[in-house]
């Protein structure tokens, strides 16, 4: 059985590949991305991850790489579920020189924080993640690059503070906080508590079942409390139902601010015109003026090697997200190139370019990136990077920017934060860093 | 009206009369006893030798994991004809209490907060099989559906099971068992093949006793057992008792030694209707059928995945395999049921039968 011999050859080289046997090549930084392409998240998952590739795209064909070192990547699709997040984590880790992993995923997020641990690669969870990883004296290895839950809520409150004329004259409002029923949505609760405390205001927070396509009895809740502002901590298709049923009950639209994942297109569009006038907080731009975009369109999508399908997206929230991830990513690499040298770096050397990650106003007109964002500092013990927040609001056709990159109170969170992570490190038996060198 | 709903219901879970090696016979030689040798010797000899940590960490401990899941399905709706779609919420109970008991119980050792994972799953598993004793078929189901979504909201809902954690998910304390740090693929394999083994046996050894014949009378036609005598009060609250420690278990160790986070999001609807589908697909009141109908939907997708990226790779983007992969696997599904309905391991009886050669019988 002549047929039986090729068939026995065809197996083992079908199973070599599969374990995923492979030659390092010539030097290469990889990154191995936990994408999410189909799935009841799909729209900020290929929006973001094809800004993620649109960029590593631009770097390659721009400048060659990074020093030289050319930028490769692989995706896993997960659908947004933990364990196959799990399952694409342990199938890429073994590849060589993987740079940073960056799931967009709290879930995910959580179940990678000891793996990533073990295995001395950062975790870049922007805009997102666990708030206590911010102390990067107990988390080496885990970056909520940006902006954490907790300044988030701060930055809202701020800017709601400064619409009714200051932070004094919260005192006595209302504020309903509408969260998506998960660790997601739940992991402000605390926070808003404290703020309220602090300026008087008082705060009610309601719990949206995932997915949140049956809003009717919570915006009923809401009518009848009667709040002057509702905070919507959505995600996904919770989004534009809430500001449909928003409609629905009567609840003016311009009161109500969305958080950092209900500020895409994805989320207003399907509302329709119960969407104008909504404002939502962000750390990066909307529009395809900037130069990185243009760049993007000229250099990557007019030779054909756009990732997006659909071009109309250029420029969209959260593809502009993941293109300023891909900036982030880039430039640590090159901050911890310039110490290391210019070849594959390993991931704790990637890690101490991130900790060394700072990006000024002038830096960020050089990358192309002025006004897509403001600025980010991060340090060995401040993972965040003191990232800044704007508020833009839908017109029904785009964002408009409607306030400055506003600061959140960074004084005041980092007390709440040091304790939430100390009695991590206690519990864990983790030692606390005291330098960049531990 | 609730006769019919039973006929129907013992029309769909399939007898198991027909099948001579389906009746739990009361003495095995040691011959019957090679193909488990076998299998044991490979996965406790050969796998951690040669597998890859991939392999260990993100095909077998799901698989195992999983597959116990089905063992105790599989014992309570194929065994004892008790539809139920509560699984996932029995796995969340054992994990959430392991993890609780781990925590405020201070030096109690690894594997007793396993075992009582497992006792507060059987606590809550009785509650919701109650209704069994008045419901049949489709109206249990729901009420086994019942207990799926009220634990799922309960865990999220009182921060006291997450230890008041802000986000509601926490992290799975260390693997150490007799002082030996268990934290590396292969003592976490060994950790989960030496439960589920240990489990797996003691449910074998159950069905072939009076109980397990009860459960399959009490399945069969439940009027004809209370005439000859058995406790059919007692017997479906054992179904469901045993049933949810198992799956108590086997949460316990999809979250503690599989993901090692522990969110109630993860135990779900899908995964009872999983471990149901895994069951129905394997075959009901059988063991192996909760192995084989595992590696179907666990293993199987996962290498279909990296051959279709191997192959397709660079025409299509990872969401389009990925669906097309879901695609490949219903029509598997599809046809195994159509070639055998009874399931997989119906389909390797006939098999090992086809194999199995006689000199005297011409054909």
């Amino acid at each position: 059985m002549a047929w039986f011999k090729h068939l026995r050859v065809a197996a083992v080289a079908a199973t070599l590949a599969i374990t995923g046997l492979q030659t390092t090549q010539a030097a290469e930084q990889f990154f191995p991305l936990q994408s999410y392409r189909v799935g009841p998240y799909a729209a900020g998952g290929t929006g973001f991850f094809g800004g993620f590739i649109d960029y590593l795209n631009l770097v390659n064909t721009k400048e060659g790489g990074v020093g030289g070192v050319k930028l490769t990547w692989e995706e896993g699709e997960t659908q947004y579920e933990v364990e196959r997040g799990v399952e694409v984590y342990e199938r890429l880790k073994q590849k060589p020189g993987i740079a940073a992993w960056n799931p967009l995923s709290v879930g995910i997020a959580y179940a990678l924080l000891d793996r990533v641990t073990a295995d001395q690669v950062p975790l870049i969870t922007i805009n997102h993640g666990r708030t206590d990883t911010t102390d990067g004296r107990v988390f080496k290895y885990a970056f909520p690059l940006l902006l954490n839950p907790y300044s988030e809520s701060s930055g809202i409150v701020n800017y709601i503070g400064s619409k009714e004329g200051g932070l004094e004259k919260l005192k006595g409002k209302k504020v309903v906080v509408l969260y998506h029923g998960s660790p997601y949505g739940k992991e402000t609760i605390p926070i808003y508590e404290l703020l309220a405390k602090k300026y008087g205001f008082t705060v009610q927070q309601i719990e949206v079942p995932h997915p949140g396509n049956e809003q009717q009895s919570q915006w009923l809740t809401i009518r009848r409390a009667k709040p002057d502002y509702v905070v919507l901590r959505g995600w996904g298709v919770m989004n534009p139902v809430a500001l449909k049923t928003a409609q629905k009950t009567g609840f003016p639209v311009d009161h109500i601010i969305g958080n950092v994942w209900s500020n895409s297109e994805e989320d207003v569009i399907p509302a329709g015109d119960a969407a104008k006038g909504y404002v939502a907080i962000t750390t990066v731009a909307a529009g395809a003026q900037y130069p990185v975009i243009q760049d993007i369109q000229k250099i990557v999508y007019d030779a054909g090697k756009g990732n997006l399908e659909d071009k109309k997206r250029i420029g969209s929230v959260y593809h502009n997200l993941g293109v300023l991830n891909g900036i982030l990513n880039v430039e640590a690499i090159r901050i911890a190139q310039a110490k290391f040298g210019k070849r594959t770096l390993t991931g704790d050397e990637v890690r101490w370019g991130f900790e060394n990650l700072k990006i000024d106003q002038a830096r960020a007109t050089a990358l192309g990136a002025k006004g897509l964002f403001h600025s980010i500092n991060v340090t060995w013990d401040n993972h965040e990077g003191d990232g800044r927040v704007a508020f833009q609001q839908w017109d029904g056709s785009k964002w408009n920017v409607v306030s400055d990159w506003i600061a959140p109170d960074w004084k005041l969170l980092r007390p709440i934060i040091e304790k939430s992570s100390l009695a991590y490190a206690k519990e864990k038996n983790v030692k606390v860093r005291t330098s960049i060198n531990d | 009206m609730s006769t019919l709903a039973c006929k129907t219901l013992a029309h769909s879970a399939p007898q198991a009369a027909p099948l001579a090696a389906n009746v739990p016979q009361a003495r095995r030689n040691w011959r019957q006893y090679t193909g488990t040798a076998l299998v044991l010797l490979a996965a406790y000899g050969l796998v951690p030798a040669f597998a890859s940590p991939y392999w260990l960490d993100a095909i077998l401990i799901p698989f195992l994991a999983l597959a116990l899941a089905g063992v105790g399905l599989n014992l309570l709706t194929g065994y004892a004809g008790q539809l139920s779609l509560g699984t996932a919420a029995f796995m969340a109970v054992g994990a959430f209490a392991a993890y609780n008991f781990n925590l405020r119980v201070s030096g109690l050792p690894l594997l007793g907060s396993f075992v009582l994972g497992g006792l507060s799953a059987t606590v809550v598993g009785l509650a919701f099989g109650l209704p069994s004793l008045r419901l049949r078929g489709f109206y249990l189901a729901v009420s086994t559906l019942a207990a799926q979504f009220f634990v799922q909201w309960a865990l999220t809902k009182f921060s006291w099971f997450t230890n008041n954690n802000a986000s509601g998910v926490i992290d799975a304390p260390p693997l150490v068992v007799l002082g030996v740090s268990l934290d590396n693929p292969t003592g976490r394999y060994l950790l989960a093949l030496t439960i589920v083994v240990l489990i797996t046996a003691l449910v074998a050894r159950l069905v072939r006793t009076q109980t397990g014949h009860n459960f399959i009378a009490v399945r069969d036609n439940e009027l004809a057992a209370r005439v000859i005598g058995v406790s059919v009060l007692r017997t479906k609250l054992l179904a469901f008792a045993i049933s949810s420690f198992i799956a108590g278990i086997a949460g316990v160790l999809w979250a503690f030694v599989y993901l090692r986070t522990v969110e109630p999001a993860g135990f779900n609807l899908d995964r009872s209707f999983q471990i149901l589908f895994i069951i129905i697909i394997g075959g009901l009141a059988t063991i192996r059928g909760a192995f084989f109908g595992a590696a179907l939907i666990v293993v199987f997708p996962l290498l279909l995945s990296r051959l279709g990226a191997l192959l397709f790779g660079s025409w299509f983007d990872s969401g389009v395999l990925d669906m097309s992969q879901r695609v490949v696997l219903g029509v598997l599904i599809i046809s195994f049921l159509i070639v055998e309905p009874e399931g997989l391991a119906a389909l390797w009886q006939r098999l090992l039968k086809k194999l199995s050669w006689r000199p005297h019988s011409v054909a």
